[in-house]
């Protein structure tokens, strides 16, 4: 199986790359359009500013490339929001793909959520094994509402989507890199599909 | 529900770790790959890798060590000690590690603050600040808490929120070594003054003192070294604990 990382030099891909070598596979970085177009599984991943993420996904075309994927692709954290249809980080603009806002969390909670939280109300294979109230770590200041695509969602304040799923599209808030075991049979899972 | 952090710290000087008693007096306390599988698999939330040398011998982090580490547990995971650049950062994110924490040198440069956050994003930049109290007020200190300055600790977690920190490690030199709890006002009044989260340190020898930190202090998170690796606490037994004190943990 063939996994490939989207390079868009945004992000920390090492710890992904380390979760995906303790299920024995291998996840090659990319910013070949004809590699990614091959690949069995993509991961999108993404960690800093949603502006200046999509500026370097438009300089190198994969603003365009990654929707029209059709293996099943997972975006995480950043990369999840970037999938969405806009975001208040930078006045962005995404790719479209989910179609929700992404929203700044209020300033009566502590910005960034920074740690371990629930997972409630799953509704995907990509949960397969996993039971409500496992946790995941996330570390992010902006939120998906609850939508249509909605696969599992967390609370932070309110209510909001952890996870999102449209045909072969997948995205998660949390790190499933760096959740212990069960982001590592999350990540299982999505290798799975 | 967010969960409160209980972060295992593990000092490392010359490939092992170490743990003092008030920034001094280092005894050996084992493998830090060992002793981070060990934490990783005990449902420890985080785990902090702080080169103490660094700072004072002007090297940089044992980016192997980092590297080893990473691959071998599935937990988040902070490097601090002797980082002073945009490159630092980059070399220690590439091998693996997922935040960095920096101390005297966003003192000496507060503009480092912005360009980390600016290149990395605010969630892998972890200001840590050593203080303690003089004359009744709170000092920042550096190079490992010896050499003191004039700026208030407070007026400094404001602006290194301002400047994009994601995060605070604040360890009280009054307490830290001295297992007689966490400086619970001073964090109190940390977590009022800035809107990220701040992790306590310094102090910890019973779990009552972890109840107090979460509870008086308000502490997103608790950091601890000595009790953790001498065994004096286990991290399930101290979440056990925290969970019929009605304290959201992890178990």
């Amino acid at each position: 199986m063939k996994i490939v990382l989207v390079n868009y030099g945004a992000g920390n891909i090492k710890s992904l790359q380390f979760a995906l070598e303790r299920l024995g596979v291998q996840g090659v970085l990319s910013s070949n359009p004809i590699e990614i177009k091959n690949a069995d599984k993509v991961i999108f991943p993404g960690v800093g500013e949603a502006s200046s993420a999509m500026k370097k996904l438009k300089e190198t075309g994969l603003d365009v490339l990654i929707p029209q994927l059709k293996q099943p692709v997972l975006g995480i954290c950043l990369g999840m929001q970037l999938m969405c249809s806009r975001t208040e980080e930078g006045n962005t603009v995404g790719l479209g793909i989910f179609d929700v806002t992404i929203k700044r969390f209020k300033n009566t909670l502590k910005v960034p959520q920074m740690g371990w939280n629930t997972l409630e109300n799953m509704n995907s294979g990509l949960f397969n094994e996993i039971d409500s109230g496992y946790y995941m770590y996330s570390v992010h200041s902006y939120y998906a509402d609850l939508c249509k695509d909605t696969i599992a969602q967390t609370t932070y304040g309110i209510p909001y989507s952890c996870a999102l799923n449209k045909n072969n599209f997948y995205g998660v808030q949390f790190h499933p890199e760096k959740s212990s075991k069960a982001g590592s049979q999350i990540l299982s899972n999505f290798l799975e599909l | 529900m967010l969960t409160k952090r209980i972060i295992p710290c593990l000092d490392v000087k010359d490939g092992r770790t170490v743990k003092g008693v008030n920034f001094v007096n280092l005894r050996d306390a084992g493998d830090p790959i060992e002793l981070a599988i060990k934490y990783a698999d005990q449902n420890a939330d985080e785990l902090v890798f702080l080169d103490i040398s660094a700072t004072e011998q002007k090297r940089k982090t044992l980016t192997e060590l980092v590297r080893k580490v990473a691959q071998a547990i599935d937990i988040p995971f902070t490097v601090g000690g002797g980082i002073s650049s945009v490159e630092d950062v980059e070399v220690l994110l590439q091998n693996g590690a997922d935040k960095v924490s920096i101390n005297s040198a966003a003192v000496k440069r507060p503009e480092l603050i912005n360009e980390l956050a600016a290149k990395f994003g605010s969630q892998c930049i972890v200001v840590a600040m050593d203080a303690k109290q003089i004359n009744g007020e709170w000092k920042i200190h550096l190079v490992g808490g010896k050499v003191p300055t004039e700026i208030n600790l407070f007026d400094w977690a404001i602006e290194v929120a301002k400047r994009g920190a994601g995060e605070i490690l604040f360890t009280s030199m009054d307490h830290d070594g001295t297992k007689n709890g966490f400086a619970n006002k001073a964090l109190a009044k940390m977590s009022q003054e800035v809107n990220i989260p701040v992790i306590a340190s310094g102090g910890a020898g019973i779990t009552k003192h972890f109840i107090d930190a979460f509870t008086e202090g308000k502490a997103d998170a608790a950091l601890a070294a000595s009790i953790f690796h001498f065994g004096e606490i286990a991290v399930p037994d101290l979440k056990k604990e925290l969970k019929k004190h009605q304290i959201a943990v992890r178990l």
